[in-house]
């Protein structure tokens, strides 16, 4: 029959397959999301090439530092992609137009939200095999499920930490700034490019109120040389998990389709200034 | 999960295609668009005619189901658009102003990918022959220029096979030249029997276009018909213009007042909107020898269709009106 729509989840799959294309198509942010943790990588390798970080015990460096640049990852291709990528289309009216089809609204939100944790696998997965395949990183395989276990639960709560600030940035054009001045300096306290043997107080505080820590600390879990039995980390999950839901909330009361300068307008300007 | 199914939308011939009464919408102490009333019947191109601020983007939104409206009842393909579910977006198609359009993709991707949401769509290379893209399917669309990203629009707006389009004014910033080539695309779209609502500050694109016209001014309607009708009681009337004589300017008075017709001043000219320009060429001529002037660029004409618009929107904000017994000076 003529008058029927297209299945939810069939109309889901192809909005996935349209932002991964989007994402393929803009060579910025992939280069953002993917190579820049990548670089970061390969320089704490050249950095910690020679460094005996575990004396007597047969573990490499990058045991420490590259499951945290893995999460890294992660983050960027959700909360910092979604965040910005959103806001921009929103600047341009492109929000406007989906607005004005059927495609239900959901179905749009699930496909910026599948496409950015298809990426986040995609480089956390290329991250990792740098790091098993050129640096000796290890893992147990029996903890591989919580590993799993705790990516998904950040993924989902970074990807709608993502909307939230797509729903709060004023424009398009300061998305990029917002999401990097939220991200980097959280990331630093949060070990993920380095691990503070010996944190002042406040930092360490400063780091616990925010998602990015619970995630690396909750993923390192897996590939801690040290930790003897279960990898699972139900607590810090559980507080991931209300950060996601906290940005639930915000994108759900704060989301706009239309340009910050209004109704219609301001497409031009937003177009050429992307990232 | 399964397909779900939509519930039948097709329109009835005897019911309107956009039925608005009374409606009302302010922004704050700002009064956008008030009682407004007007009925669009299947099949016609109907047209929202005003200057900008007139209220016509308002009232569009309205009907499109994108803003709330304060008082009135609308109806647009037998719904209110308030309750603008799916099945109501997907009888409708919208072109809006100045939109952006995914710069990375083909403009055949974009056409299959806004087509897919709908529950009938038009084949994409008919979709593209109609806007005149034949040919460019396959360039991606930051590569396009302005009139071409306008097609896309159009193009867009028209792929769900839409009982119902909606045209934000269309052809706003083109050249002569692009905007005739839109107002062609349009025409065409009359041949597939498709309900068009378009706005637009231009009388001549309307002229050209629209079976019925609207003209809103301030939120008002001051004028509604064909533009036949509407050229109607003015094109009847005689626009006589001469340049106005500033220096007799003190001995109007008698001269206004002897006058049939109405007398106004606009861009220095003096006119004279009239019924009986035999009589009033002869108070004219006859005041202008006893006084020894010469009558500088002396015309004689029917009013434009543009002139009756002028007129009705206030002149377009360059003009006095000439009481007798009260010239304005200079």
């Amino acid at each position: 029959m003529a008058d029927r729509f297209p299945s939810s989840m069939g109309l889901l799959a192809r909005q996935v397959g349209y932002q991964n294309r989007l994402f393929r198509r803009t060579a910025i942010s992939a280069f953002f999301t993917l190579a820049f943790p990548l670089i970061f990588l390969l320089l704490f390798g050249a950095i910690f090439d020679d460094i005996d970080v575990a004396p007597g015990q047969a573990v490499a460096a990058a045991q420490f530092y590259a499951p945290g640049l893995a999460v890294f990852t992660a983050v960027s291709a959700t909360y910092t992609n979604i965040g910005i990528t959103t806001a921009i289309y929103r600047d341009e009216g492109i929000l406007m137009r989906i607005r004005s089809t059927p495609l239900p609204r959901w179905v749009y939100m699930g496909g910026i939200v599948g496409s950015a944790v298809a990426i986040a696998v995609v480089g956390s997965l290329v991250m990792l095999a740098v790091g098993f395949g050129l640096y000796g990183l290890e893992m147990q395989a029996d903890r591989i499920p919580a590993a799993v276990v705790t990516f998904v639960v950040g993924v989902a709560s970074f990807s709608l930490l993502g909307l939230a600030l797509a729903a709060i940035a004023p424009s398009g054009q300061s998305a990029p700034a917002l999401a990097q001045a939220t991200i980097l300096p959280v990331a630093f306290i949060s070990n993920v490019f380095v691990v503070l043997p010996d944190p002042a107080r406040w930092l360490d505080i400063a780091g616990d109120v925010f998602p990015v820590k619970p995630f690396v600390e909750a993923f390192y879990a897996a590939f801690d040389p040290f930790r003897t039995g279960s990898a699972w980390e139900p607590v810090l999950l559980v507080r991931i998990a209300a950060w996601g839901l906290f940005g639930a909330i915000v994108a759900v009361r704060r989301f706009r389709w239309e340009p910050s300068t209004g109704t219609g307008s301001g497409g031009g300007r937003g177009r050429r200034s992307r990232r | 999960m399964e397909p779900e199914a939509a519930k039948p939308t097709g329109r009835v011939a005897d019911v309107p295609a956009v039925a608005v009464s009374n409606l009302t919408r302010s922004y704050g102490d700002v009064l956008a668009v008030e009682d407004l009333s007007f009925t669009v019947e299947p099949g016609e191109v109907f047209a929202l005619l005003g200057p900008n601020g007139a209220g016509k983007s308002t009232t569009l939104e309205i009907l499109e189901g994108h803003r709330r409206r304060d008082g009135g009842s609308v109806e647009v393909l037998g719904r209110d658009p308030a309750d603008g579910d799916r099945e109501f977006r997907d009888r409708i198609g919208i072109v809006l102003q100045e939109v952006g359009i995914e710069r990375e993709l083909t403009v055949r991707e974009v056409l299959e990918h806004y087509g897919a949401c709908y529950t009938r769509r038009l084949p994409v290379d008919d979709v593209l022959d109609l806007v005149g893209l034949d040919g460019l399917g396959d360039r991606r669309t930051h590569r396009m220029s302005g009139g071409q990203k306008r097609r896309i629009d159009l193009a867009t707006g028209l792929i769900g096979d839409p009982d119902l389009l909606f045209l934000d004014e269309p052809t706003t910033g083109f050249d002569p030249s692009a905007r005739r080539q839109a107002w062609e695309m349009v025409d065409g779209l009359r041949s597939l029997g498709k309900t068009i609502l378009l706005t637009s500050h231009y009388m001549d694109e309307v002229e050209a276009l629209a079976d019925r016209i609207l003209v809103i001014v301030g939120g008002r309607v001051v004028a509604t018909g064909t533009p036949d009708e509407l050229r109607g009681g003015a094109d009847r009337d005689t626009l006589i213009r001469v340049r106005f004589p500033a220096e007799a300017s003190g001995t109007l008075d008698g001269l206004l007042s002897a006058l049939v017709g109405r007398a106004s001043v606009r861009n220095g000219m003096l006119e004279v909107r009239t019924p009986a320009p035999t009589a009033d060429l002869h108070h004219l001529t006859t005041w202008a020898v006893e006084r020894s002037l010469e009558l500088d660029g002396l015309e004689v004409n029917r009013p434009t269709l543009e002139d009756v618009y002028l007129d009705l929107i206030g002149h377009g904000g360059d003009s006095d009106d000439l009481e007798a017994g009260g010239p304005a000076g200079g």
